[in-house]
């Protein structure tokens, strides 16, 4: 069976789950075999290896931390060379989908980004897109090589199949361009205790109605009654509320939650290009008017100040 | 000694009209009107700084696209770029981002640079990886998703946030740099800058004057090939409530039936 490249995306050996994802989609097209960059392939293969990576190609070496991206991609291309896989899958992170174009065009291979989902298919793998702030969804094919594809979180169920993950040595030669953008310095974002945003099943954002930094804390407590990540829309980021790490949207994360909860957000098409494809969506705005209200499965006119907090209360109630 | 600068400008329909593919299933561009994509104005506004920290310094706002697409490189001309130049060629219907990144690092050569400026993602494809593509093309550094930047002793130093960690980056010159929306506001075109732009040097160009083969751009040259485009579903009207005091609780049950709770 032909064998298909996963790009292992992991903090220390931690497999991120995204990753565990394009396994069960790369066993659709073929057998898994992982690339591991960095330290902890030992840890990480053990869970490649229960989620379906029949091998773990594994490499470690100062220029992947030291130097920007394109180390990996001289990486992934002998992976590449030394495999001949039937299609290489990389998690549509930012920098997966740098290191993705440019082994794309090193491999004279199409690319095809930010994939929602990927099925065999009888021209090889097909892939499904959203487009236009997610009001189109569009399936592409690749013509040219073997198919690069970026994939987004939440394109499939992490699914346990228990294969050999045995690590094997990769070697890399780095190139004259490695070494071209260091990374001077490098400061990890702090930790919430919450869920990733882009992975978590309930998101609860806030917006300009949340009029002020301090205010999140209303935003805060329904989400950590519910379990959930918390979002917020550019007004909000760029009033200086809440971090831009946690903003939804165009330019800021796409989310595909199980729920949706918008509060004080009117839902521009920016925004929803984020979290149109939530399963269910529910606002909260004092503007009947507003165009979010055209998406919710339910939603409230009111203040928020007023909803948010009797609704965290009943939460709590009915968890007890 | 002057500093080149090129920026690449993409026209794009307006993200707030009714955008949707032809039936070629490309990119619609008569339906709805178009403009220089929000995205690549901050890179607009940061190549005119580095211009301007600079002792010496020239921006040429460069794009790829049909004819209106001189639009993007107008505005790029109010805002301050001193040329444009305007790739166009009836061959270019329907060209991939491989190919579009063909063409652009080939205009970017003609041009000379020493420093390329480029926007995140275009706000029409949003793939976000044109650049990388161009730095890979060019065989410079991609110094990429900045939003903080500044050029200075022949080094672009800058700031990327990414999702685990914020790095500080350093590359020498000549160097690719994009930009994100975080990276400051862009200038709006003053009266003066409207009047002027209409006297500054707009080039176009097509792809013989580059040296590229028809053949690897256009829909038939592309890598990649859409096969079909899909409206998303309606979302079927839902449940709208006024909050009269219980707003929260009537919201908490509708949860509770959805299994939320
Ligand atoms: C290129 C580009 C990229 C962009 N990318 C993004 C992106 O990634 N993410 C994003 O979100 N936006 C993005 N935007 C911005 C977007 O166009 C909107 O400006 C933004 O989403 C508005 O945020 P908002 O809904 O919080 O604010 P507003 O549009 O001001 O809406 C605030 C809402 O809160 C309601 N409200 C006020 N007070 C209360 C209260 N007490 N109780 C209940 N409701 C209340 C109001 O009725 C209103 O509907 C982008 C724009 C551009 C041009
Ligand atoms: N047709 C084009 N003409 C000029 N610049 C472009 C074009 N397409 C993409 N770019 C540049 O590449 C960036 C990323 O685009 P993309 O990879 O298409 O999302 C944009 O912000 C532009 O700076």
């Amino acid at each position: 069976m032909a064998e298909v490249l996963v790009y292992v995306d992991h903090v220390d050996g931690a497999v991120r789950k995204p990753t565990l994802e394009l396994l069960t989609i790369a066993r659709r097209i073929g057998e898994p075999v992982a690339v591991h960059l960095g330290p902890g392939a030992e840890a990480a293969a053990k869970v490649l290896g229960e989620h379906g990576a029949t091998r773990v190609l594994a490499a470690d070496a100062p220029e992947f931390a030291d130097y920007l991206v394109v180390p990996k991609v001289d990486a992934l291309e002998a992976a590449a060379k030394a495999v001949g896989p039937a299609a290489v899958l990389v998690p549509s992170s930012a920098e997966g989908k740098e290191i993705a174009a440019r082994l794309a065009l090193r491999l004279g291979s199409g690319i095809i980004t930010d994939a929602v989902d990927v099925e065999a298919g009888a021209d090889g793998p097909v892939a499904t897109q959203s487009a236009f702030a997610a009001a189109f969804s569009t399936r592409s094919t690749v013509r040219k090589g073997a198919p690069v594809i970026t994939v987004k979180p939440n394109a499939a169920p992490v699914e346990a199949a228990p294969a050999a993950g045995a690590v094997e040595p990769l070697e890399v030669s780095f190139g004259e361009l490695a070494t071209g953008t260091k990374v001077v310095s490098r400061t990890p974002r702090q930790s919430t205790g919450r869920p990733e945003l882009t992975e978590a099943a309930i998101v609860v954002s806030g917006g300009r109605g949340v009029n002020g930094a301090e205010n999140f804390s209303v935003i805060e407590a329904l989400a950590d009654s519910l379990g959930a990540a918390v979002g917020a829309s550019r007004a909000a980021v760029d009033a200086g509320w809440y971090p831009h790490s946690n903003q939804v949207g165009q330019t800021g994360k796409s989310v595909s939650p199980q729920l949706y909860i918008a509060n004080g957000i009117s839902g521009a098409i920016q925004h929803r290009a984020g979290m149109q494809t939530s399963k269910t969506i529910v606002a909260v705005n004092k503007d009947a008017e507003a165009p979010i209200f055209d998406l919710v499965d339910y939603g409230v006119v009111g203040d928020l100040f007023n909803v948010v907090p009797q609704l965290t209360e009943e939460v709590k109630a009915r968890k007890g | 000694m002057s500093l080149r600068i090129v920026v690449a400008v993409k026209y794009v329909p307006d993200a707030t009209g009714d955008r949707h593919f032809a039936e070629d299933l490309t990119t619609d561009r008569d339906a709805v009107d178009g403009l220089l994509s929000e995205l690549d104005e901050y890179a607009v506004e940061q190549a005119l700084q580095i211009a301007e920290a600079a002792d010496d310094a020239e921006v040429t706002a460069v794009t790829i696209g049909p004819e209106d697409a001189r639009g993007a490189v107008l505005k790029a001309l109010q805002m301050g770029a001193a040329k444009g130049v305007h790739v166009e060629d009836d061959a270019l219907h329907g060209t991939d981002i491989i190919g579009t990144s063909l063409v652009l690092a080939k205009a970017i050569e003609h041009i000379g640079y020493d420093l390329v400026v480029t926007g995140m993602a275009s706000t029409d494809g949003t793939a976000g990886v044109v650049p990388a593509l161009l730095a890979e093309r060019l065989g410079i550094p991609q110094v990429t998703l900045l939003s903080e930047v500044a050029v200075a002793d022949g080094k672009v130093t800058g700031r990327r946030d990414g999702d685990v960690a914020s790095e500080q980056l350093e590359a020498a010159l000549p160097a690719l740099v994009s930009v994100t929306d975080q990276s400051g506001e862009a200038r709006y075109p003053s009266f003066k800058g409207i009047m002027g732009a209409k006297k500054k040097p707009l080039e176009t160009l097509d792809l013989s004057d580059l040296g590229v083969d028809a053949a690897e751009v256009g829909l038939d040259g592309a890598w990649s090939a859409v096969q079909d485009a899909t409206a998303r579903p309606a979302r079927t009207a839902g449940t709208i409530v006024k909050d009269e005091g219980e707003g929260g609780k009537q919201l908490a049950e509708f949860l509770a039936a959805q299994k939320f709770i």
